[in-house]
Parts: structure tokens; sequence; C-alpha cells
């Protein structure tokens, strides 16, 4: 590290010097210039890691009291819930940390998809961050299958049991899983340890993620790359007060769930001890599986449905290179801005037909939507990259932001 | 429009530093109280549950218990001691000058009836279980109680003699819920 940077004296710059924590801490979260136009979207990623931290600490604390055997792990939730102190209050904030997780990265992830954060050069900034959305369905999954009730046994079969889909290796595959001939004590106390594990190898990849963000900096409303230091602000005190702000109107969104409707987000069947013998009428995964869940049920072939559901995640890390286009910014593309739009909109409605039956309309319904999913990423974006003409941009980051601001005075562009 | 720029370079609005000092001082207070909060609830969990405070009293019948023999019971996870002492365990316990133990109390301040004497079987050192509770075991010097981890004698009404461990065996709340039963805890 530079030495000229190190200019703090006593205690501080003593152990700077051998261990220069404090001028890391300066250089990125006190001096790091950040564009100076970030919006409240850009406060997601904040967000996803405090929730993260939330997670970890919570479900460090329910593992201290939580029993990974088939026998007693439902009683030992209950136990939870009614014997420990506060212990209602851990498992609620625990359980829909999950669901707040998720919302915060699925709007983190649409960011970038509108601003086109994924390109040059911030691609494997980008997929990492896919990295990490692979890893939360993982663990997700495995955490709900830990309280052993009706959908943690049976969500566990069907997912687990998708594997089987592949030819000749499937079986084998699956009883590897398993442990067994079925989901039981030893898929259970495997689930348990990797539900554990695998949130830490989440930090591990986080901190990737951090290194990569910070080597360009972040992408901006305007997709323009910072040209001056005219361009960007000191992160302490412009972006920590914005990030505090945001935390403060998301922890009361969070804690009003918690408090008042805990079990909104659930499904009632989990609070029955799992049963292998009797599967329950209407099997759904937790809402945030939903939109991939429509695309393998919209399938009406076993391997390629699966498969394709894979593909929808996985695609993902593709993006880069499927979007060439060199304006980032949604903002400046009409034609793409709108694709956008709609493919927001046809994953609500993926996620809103997963949670339909599998019948009728809205089978329909989920094989077109399936198709407009995977067409936006392999055939519009492709095509656009080629042929979306667009108008000339700002000619930086400083001049949008006064544009914008003056437009309405003066009816003039200060941009041009 | 360039002027327009201009001003608000140059003349930047002043700054209220009262006002800064009240929203800095009530945004860092509520949030260290509700942080506060937050952490004391979820540390909490780990402190004793429902469950375990349910478990934190032990009846036990003595009437089956003769003259000279021992009983041990648990309670909150601990080995509790119950001697239905001699007339001689009790003469001995009795006759010490009090002034000569390393922790002075006298045996009639240790006991509800001398007859039973009830103690905490850990040993004061460092929570070794002593011997003495079985036909056979050796009682140490005093014919109470020996620790064989560290050498430490307790006489008959628990009290340390010799060794290294400081204090006598802890007596544990208890009562006499008739002549024949007790409930401890």
């Amino acid at each position: 590290m530079n030495n000229q940077e190190n200019k703090q004296t006593g205690i501080t710059g003593w152990i700077d010097k051998r261990l220069p924590v404090f001028t890391f801490i300066n250089h990125n979260l006190r001096d790091y210039p950040t564009p100076k136009n970030l919006n409240y979207f850009w406060n997601f990623g904040s967000l996803a890691g405090i929730t993260l931290v939330i997670m970890i600490v919570t479900g460090i604390l329910l593992a201290m009291q939580y029993t990974a055997n088939t026998d007693i792990a439902f009683d030992s939730v209950e136990r939870i819930m009614r014997d420990v102190n506060n212990g209602w209050l851990l498992r609620y904030i625990h359980m829909n940390g999950a669901s707040m997780f998720f919302i915060i990265v699925y709007i983190h992830i649409f960011r970038g998809l509108y601003y086109g954060s994924y390109k040059y050069p911030r691609e494997i900034l980008w997929m990492l961050g896919v990295v990490i959305l692979l890893l939360m369905m993982a663990t997700a999954f495995m955490g709900y299958v830990l309280p052993w009730g009706q959908m943690s046994f049976w969500g566990a079969t069907v997912i687990t049991n998708l594997f089987s889909a592949f030819p000749v290796i499937g079986d084998y595959i699956v009883t590897f899983l398993w442990g067994g001939f079925s989901v039981d004590n030893p898929t259970l106390s495997r689930f348990f340890v990797l539900h554990y594990l695998l949130p830490f190898a989440i930090v591990g990849v986080v901190a990737l993620h951090l290194v990569a963000l910070h080597q360009f900096g972040s992408n901006n409303p305007t997709g323009l790359d910072v040209k001056s230091s005219g361009d960007t602000i000191p992160f302490h005190p412009y972006y920590t007060v914005k990030d505090y702000f945001g935390l403060g109107v998301f922890l009361i969104i969070y804690a009003a769930l918690v408090f008042f409707a805990p079990n909104f987000l659930g499904h009632p069947d989990n609070y029955i001890p799992a049963n292998p013998l009797q599967t329950p009428a209407h099997i759904v995964p937790e809402w945030y599986f939903l939109p991939f869940y429509a695309i393998l049920r919209a399938v009406p072939d076993k391997l390629t449905g699966v498969l394709l559901m894979f593909a929808a995640v996985l695609v993902l890390f593709l993006l880069p290179w499927l979007d060439k286009h060199k304006v980032r910014s949604a903002t400046f593309r009409p034609f793409y801005k709108q694709f956008y739009w709609l493919f927001f909109i046809n994953a609500i409605v993926l996620g809103w037909v997963g949670a339909m039956p599998a019948e009728g309309v809205y089978v329909l319904i989920a094989r077109i939507a399936s198709v407009y999913y995977f067409s936006f990423f392999l055939i519009i974006m492709p095509l656009l990259s080629r042929f979306e003409k667009v108008g000339e941009l700002p000619s930086s980051i400083s001049a949008a932001v006064l544009s914008k601001k003056f437009d309405k005075d003066t009816n003039e562009s200060y941009a041009k | 429009m360039k002027e327009l720029n201009t001003n608000t370079k140059n003349k930047p609005t002043p700054v209220d530093e009262e006002k800064r000092d009240f929203l800095f001082i009530t945004t860092a207070g509520l949030a260290i109280a509700g942080g506060g909060a937050f952490a004391w609830s979820m540390i909490d969990t780990m402190n004793p549950s429902k469950d375990v405070l349910a478990l934190s009293t032990t009846e036990v019948d003595l009437s089956p218990l003769e003259e000279g023999q021992s009983l041990t019971v648990m309670w909150r996870g601990k080995p509790i001691f119950i001697r239905h002492r001699s007339e001689s365990e009790i003469s001995s316990a009795d006759n010490v000058s009090v002034d000569d133990l390393p922790h002075k109390e006298t045996d009639e301040s240790r006991v509800k009836n001398p007859k039973w004497l009830v103690v905490v079987g850990v040993c004061s050192h460092l929570g070794c279980v002593p011997l003495g509770q079985k036909v056979g075991d050796t009682k140490g010097e005093y014919g109470g109680w020996f620790c064989p981890c560290h050498g430490s004698h307790y006489d008959t009404s628990g009290r340390i003699r010799k060794g290294p461990a400081p204090l006598n065996l802890e007596i544990p709340p208890y009562e006499f819920v008739s002549d024949d039963i007790i409930r401890i805890g």
C-alpha cells in the first residue's frame, strides 16, 4: 500500500503501518470515489450484505437450539417457537430474512439488467453475482427442509428427484444425494451441515464480488464511465447516509413482516410433521423459486424441463456476451427499455403461474412466458446489440446530472 | 444559465450546526437503542429456555434411606448428595471448632434436619464429583467425601477440611414437603 496515505499517528498509525486496515477502510468506505448520480436502486447491494449478516447471526443462534434428526427436528423447531427465550422472534427473523434476501437480490439483479452493469469491464463482477445467486438458492432450499414439515419433506423429495431426469446416472445421483433410498435422516443431517456451511461460502464470494466492484467502481444510472473527479463524490458521508436511510426503510418493512405477518410467505402445510406416506394436495416451492418452477412445469418432457429450469439461471452467466450493445444504460436505449419492462412483467407472470395448478390455461401462459424468458436473452439481446440505434449521449455524468437539473428551469439542455 | 450555476457554487447554504447535532444525536441514539434491544433479544435466546427452567425442581422420597446410607439424585444436571447421617457422624460434624475451618460454617447452618445432609456433589475446586457416596468408596480423612481429581477432603457436613478446594460443598435450596419428602430447587 502507499505509504503517503498513512497519515495517522498514535496507535492507529502504528497498527496501520504493519497491517493497513485503516487505510483499507479509508479507501473502500470513506474516500472511495463513487459516481455522484446513484439512485436508490444502488442501495440494494449494501442491503443484501446486511441481510446476509442478519441471516448468519440468526442462523448460528438457531443452530444452537435445532436438532437435525428426523425424530426430533420438527419438535425442536416447535421448542424454539415455544420455550426458547424470544425463539419465535429468532425463527421468524431467519425465515422471513430468506424472503427479504431474495427480494433484495432480485431487485439488485434487475437493477444490473436495466443499467447494463454486467457489461465491460464488469463481466466477472456480474458472474460472481450469479454464483452468489446459485449458492443462495441451494442454501435456501436446504434450509427449508430443516423444520421437517410436510413441505420440507416433499420439497426435498421433488427437488432432489430433478436429478433423476438425467439418463443412466440420474438414479445414482439421487441415491447419493439422499444417502439412502428416500429422503430420510442421512439427507436431513447432510442438508443441515451444508445449510450451515454454504453461507460462509457466500461470504467468500461476496468478498470477491466487492473486490471486483472496487476495481472499476460502481456503474451509475447513465451507464457512462467516470471521466473526472467532478463525476464522483466520496462514499462517506454521501452514500453511507443514503445507505443508512435505505436500511431504515428496509428494516421497517422487514419488521412489519416479522411482527404482523410472519407466515404470510410460508405454507401452513409445513406446520404438519413430515409424513413419507402422504403428499400434500397442493405442493409449491417458496415464492422465490416460482418463476423457475413454472418453467420446469411448462415443459412436457422431464429431462428438457429440468435442463431448461437450470438453464434459466445459468443463462445469466452469458449475459455480458449476449448483450454487446455499447451503451450500458437502458435510459438511452429506446427498444431495449421496452423489452426490459416486458421481461420484468414476464418474470412476475412466471412467478404467478408457478403458484397456480399445472393445468388448463396456466400451462399455456407458462409456455408463452417461458419462451419470452429465453427469447429475451438469446434472441432479443443479440439482435438489439446489432441493430438498436441510440441518440447522442450526455458527455459526462456531471453533464447528465446538470442537464436534468436545469432542463426544468430553462428548457435548454446543458448537456449538449 | 451560467449565472445560476456560479451562484450555487459561490454561495453555499450556511450550515445550521445545531440542527446537524440534533439530527446526528437522535439518529445515533435511536440506532444504538434499537440495535441494543435487538442484540439483547438475540443473545437472550442462549439463556436457559422455559423447558430447561421447568426441570429445576426435583422431589425426593427419603423414606427408603437407612441410617448411614447415601443417595445421589440429579438436579439441574448436577448430582445432589443426600446422606442419612448416623449419630456419630452428626456429633463429629458438630464437635469442630468453626474457627479452624477454611470455610467457616457451623453444621447447624448447613442442615434443616441434622439427620439429613443435602449438598450439591460438585467439588468447589474445579467441578469434579467427589467420592464417598457408594459403599467401598474412600470417604477421605474426615469421613465425608474425597475428591479424586486434586485431593480435597470433605467432612460429614460436606465442609472442606484439607486440599485445594476453597469452599464447602454447596447446599442447594430445598425444603421438607413432608417428613420424608424433600423438594430441591
